[in-house]
């Protein structure tokens, strides 16, 4: 019997799981896409497409019930002004898992958790790496520099 | 408590154990890259998924 079974309890303590969860929500929003275990990843959806709908009301309400979640001001704002925008027409799903590999030592399921993403913002993110790319351009040709340098040393 | 009356001989074991079999895991192709992958998995050679997906690409 399954009854009444609402969610994984992921080998831990309601605590422990609890600033798990966080910890791995505010991830995803910092950085938009991570690896995890894919039993992780789906209990972490649940919180997300939550969080992303709060976020998506926009009022003080909401901000305050994601802020008992999200860890750090800066990610709530970033999940109300960035992220929330984004599905504005989108009814839920606002993430994605894809399964990649089996994590070697203990075989375990691995997979990407990410946020769904138009082909324009896709665009937008690709146009923002390279201008950071850029603008680090000079580091790589130092260091090659450097290699030369002791290949004249010997 | 219930206990076994007879020593089972060892051809009845082995009989048993005869049964036993490995199954050969399901393999499915790369649509972008035609190798050999897990099903529903992202294909390990290309980082490819549903001929769109860029999961990781190392090489």
């Amino acid at each position: 019997m399954r009854h009444r079974r609402d969610h994984k309890q992921l080998s831990r303590s309601t605590s422990h799981r609890k600033a798990l969860l966080r910890n791995l929500v505010t991830a995803l929003f910092t950085h938009e896409r991570i690896e995890t275990t894919v039993a992780k990843a789906k209990e972490t959806r649940r919180l997300a497409e939550r969080l992303i709908t709060f976020a998506k009301r926009n009022d003080l309400h909401s901000r305050r019930l994601v802020a008992r979640v999200v860890h750090g001001e800066t990610i709530v704002k970033k999940l109300f002004d960035e992220i929330a925008p984004m599905y504005a027409t989108r009814p839920g799903g606002y993430t994605r898992i894809l399964k990649t590999r089996r994590r070697l030592g203990d075989n375990g399921e691995m997979g990407v958790l990410e946020l769904v993403k138009s082909p324009e913002q896709r665009a937008e993110d690709r146009r923002r790496k390279e201008e950071a790319a850029a603008a680090k351009a000079p580091a790589p040709e130092k260091k090659g520099n450097l290699l030369e340098q002791l290949a004249g040393k010997k | 408590m219930a206990l076994p009356k007879r020593r089972h001989s060892s051809t009845r074991r082995d009989k048993r154990r005869g049964q036993w079999k490995l199954e050969a895991p399901s393999v499915s192709r790369c649509n972008h890259y035609r190798s050999a992958k897990r099903p529903h998995y992202v294909c390990p050679q290309c980082g490819y998924y549903n001929n769109e997906e860029i999961v990781a690409v190392h090489e």
